[in-house]
């Protein structure tokens, strides 16, 4: 099991349109990919459950996952997380 | 058949309807006939094809609008929404209950998040109706897309109906319900969209009716013979070749100078404001500075927008109202208490006197924009009820080094007591949306009481015609930055009445300033006496309609000497 944990950079959280963009290279990456945040965990694949924790700039998540290219995926999704889309 | 409304400006167009689906009614929560195997994979079909069919819409929006739609699709794929309808088809469920039931649980976890979230409870419920609608083979509800321009016929749309409107193919609205300040005709008016609303019978209509519809009459023609479709064509040709006239300044047939104004939201409608004739601006929203944003901007933040407008304006009038949140656009960081009734509430300068630091770095900033800018800068607190509360902010502002500080009159008590309100006000402006809203008292938000909602009111209209009469008694200016100002004919009432200067969306000012230039200021008093003398805004509009007529139609062989 791979694992990341990072601080979400967008201006604006994991709302709107980088919630979308994110859910998007999850559900591309093939890869069941886990998020937690705080104690609560899902399905990063899911938009609503995303959407519903409510993530805020500044905020520290973990992205779990395993497979092929685990930790390749994972990279790339943790690169996505540090970047501030809504700049 | 003819159907009668409430015209939206003066615009005239000529199409086929397409009537708005009706939502669709819950699913019935009824013991499944078919396996739960056979429905999972209805739901799947439904899912897929649903989320297919938005991104398509996505696509051909494009902008802000593809985002939003990206997202929904991404709503229809849920996987965790996914195993919550299978759960429930396991359990017994129809397709579509489950669907239903599904969608309508996470909705209400967005909405009890508030916000952002609650905002997308929305789009969800929107999803979750499209994909009932597929599982029941029925068309989707929502704006029709069809290939070609048609006549758009609702009960009344929407905010998040309005939004996807693609305004290529929507020729006219006509709606069955909503009053003139419906969130329709809101619309309408902002983005100069022809419309009729309020004709009961327009829900009778059947899709492919050709219909002519009339904003200057309120009128929808169905089935127009060929002489009565070649006279709109000749009409709208006539106004296509009248709209590239320069604009001048506004004024009345005998020269009294009614300078119009635009009620912008942000800095980025300078442009079009300036190009459509605008003299200035009446109403400058500056709740964007503040929305979205868990704290309030910085003095320099807001001083470098303040500056950008006073720039896009300068040597010409701009009136800034100072943060106007509450009601309908709370402010966390400014009042965070649950109110039971938010109209009657802590918002406007009641907000912000308790909040007075807000209020300060917000007119300091404007000071500072005003003295780096050569525009006339005027500053206005929202919602004044009372002496007191116009001697504090007009005092603040002077203090603060603004020049001119006047109020909004938007509670009937401060239009009754206009004449000591403005010994101290330099100036006044009516907000006729939320005067109605409390003359009326009724909701402006709550659509089972939509139909008090109407400016034309004379129970309004004899509050305005205070203002105007103290204005006038001590010199000092009452402008209009309400919805009724667009409204052509009632402008010049609100004239007659004492309005100095109107200010509107800009896409209205040319119907306004073209409707001003046909009435002197005497007869704009005489329709202002019709008015006030009606027993409902209906009679009013009526009565002052008729009246304007009757003189258009004896004026009109002089004017074509």
């Amino acid at each position: 099991m791979a694992e990341r944990t990072v601080t979400v950079a967008s201006a604006h959280g994991l709302h709107a349109r980088p919630a979308s963009m994110f859910v998007q290279a999850v559900t591309a990456s093939g890869l069941p990919v886990e998020l937690t945040k705080g104690d609560k965990t899902l399905n990063a694949a899911s938009i609503l459950g995303v959407i519903s924790l409510g993530i805020e700039h500044g905020d520290e998540i973990t992205l779990r996952t395993e497979g092929e290219n685990a930790e390749t995926v994972l990279d790339e999704l943790a690169t996505f997380l540090t970047t501030d889309h809504d700049a | 058949m003819n159907l009668q409304g409430v015209g939206i400006g003066r615009g005239l167009a000529i199409g086929p309807v397409l009537r708005m689906p009706d939502p669709l009614p819950e699913p019935a929560d009824a013991a499944s006939e078919s396996t739960g195997d056979a429905e999972k994979v209805r739901v799947a079909g439904a899912l897929a094809a649903t989320a297919a069919d938005i991104r398509l819409r996505g696509e051909r929006a494009g902008g802000a609008a593809k985002d939003v739609l990206e997202a929904q699709a991404f709503m229809a794929e849920d996987p965790t929404l996914r195993d919550d309808v299978d759960a429930r088809i396991t359990a017994g469920k129809t397709a579509e209950r489950a669907v239903f039931e599904a969608f309508a649980s996470f909705r209400d976890l967005l909405t009890s998040m508030g916000g952002y979230m609650g905002e997308r409870a929305t789009d969800l419920n929107d999803v979750s109706q499209r994909v009932v609608a597929h599982l029941q083979g029925v068309p989707a509800p929502g704006v029709p897309t069809p290939d070609y321009p048609f006549v758009l016929i609702a009960r009344d749309l929407a905010p998040a109906d309005t939004a996807l409107l693609d305004l290529e193919k929507v020729l006219a609205l006509v709606t069955s319900d909503g009053g003139p300040t419906s969130h329709t005709a809101i619309l309408a008016r902002e983005k100069a969209i022809v419309a009729v609303v309020g004709a009961p019978d327009a829900l009778k209509l059947t899709d492919g009716d050709t219909v002519v519809v009339d904003a200057t009459t309120g009128l929808v023609t169905v089935s127009p013979s060929a002489e009565q479709i070649a006279e709109a064509e000749a009409t709208m040709a006539a106004r296509a070749a009248a709209a590239v006239i320069p604009v001048g300044p506004g004024a009345l047939a005998d020269g009294t100078s009614v300078p119009l104004l635009a009620n912008l939201g942000s800095v980025d409608g300078a442009d079009g404001a300036l190009d459509k004739g605008a003299e200035g601006v009446g109403l400058f929203r500056t709740e964007f500075l503040f929305l979205d944003s868990d704290r309030a901007p910085t003095v320099a933040e807001q001083q470098e927008k303040y500056t950008q407008l006073l720039t896009a304006f300068a040597g010409k009038k701009v009136v800034v109202r100072a943060l106007d949140a509450g009601a309908d656009k709370p402010l966390s960081f400014l009042n965070d208490e649950p109110e039971e009734n938010p109209a009657l509430g802590l918002r406007g300068l009641r907000a912000l006197r308790a909040n007075e630091t807000i209020l300060r770095d917000q007119l300091t900033a404007l000071a500072n924009a005003d003295a780096a800018t050569n525009a006339d800068l005027w500053v206005m607190a929202p919602m004044v009820s009372t002496v007191e509360e116009t001697r504090y902010f007009t005092a603040l502002s002077h203090e603060l080094g603004l020049k001119t500080a006047g109020v909004m009159v938007e509670v009937p008590a401060a239009a009754l007591l206009a004449d000591r309100i403005l010994a101290d006000a330099d100036f006044a402006s009516i907000g006729t949306n939320d005067l109605t809203q409390y003359t009326l008292a009724a909701d402006r938000l709550l659509g089972s009481v939509a139909s008090f909602q109407d400016p034309w009111h004379p129970a309004v209209l004899r509050l305005v015609g205070e203002v105007g009469r103290a204005g006038a008694a001590l010199g000092k200016p009452v402008g209009i930055c309400g919805e009724a100002a667009a409204d052509p004919t009632l402008a010049v009432v609100l004239v007659g009445l004492g309005a100095t200067t109107l200010s509107m969306s800009p896409a209205a000012l040319a119907d306004v300033r073209a409707e001003l230039a046909r009435f002197t200021l005497d007869q704009a008093k005489e329709f202002a006496e019709i008015a006030l003398s009606a027993n409902s805004a209906v009679e009013a509009r009526i009565a002052v309609s008729a009246a304007a007529t009757s003189l258009t139609t004896i004026t009109t062989p002089t004017e074509s000497e």
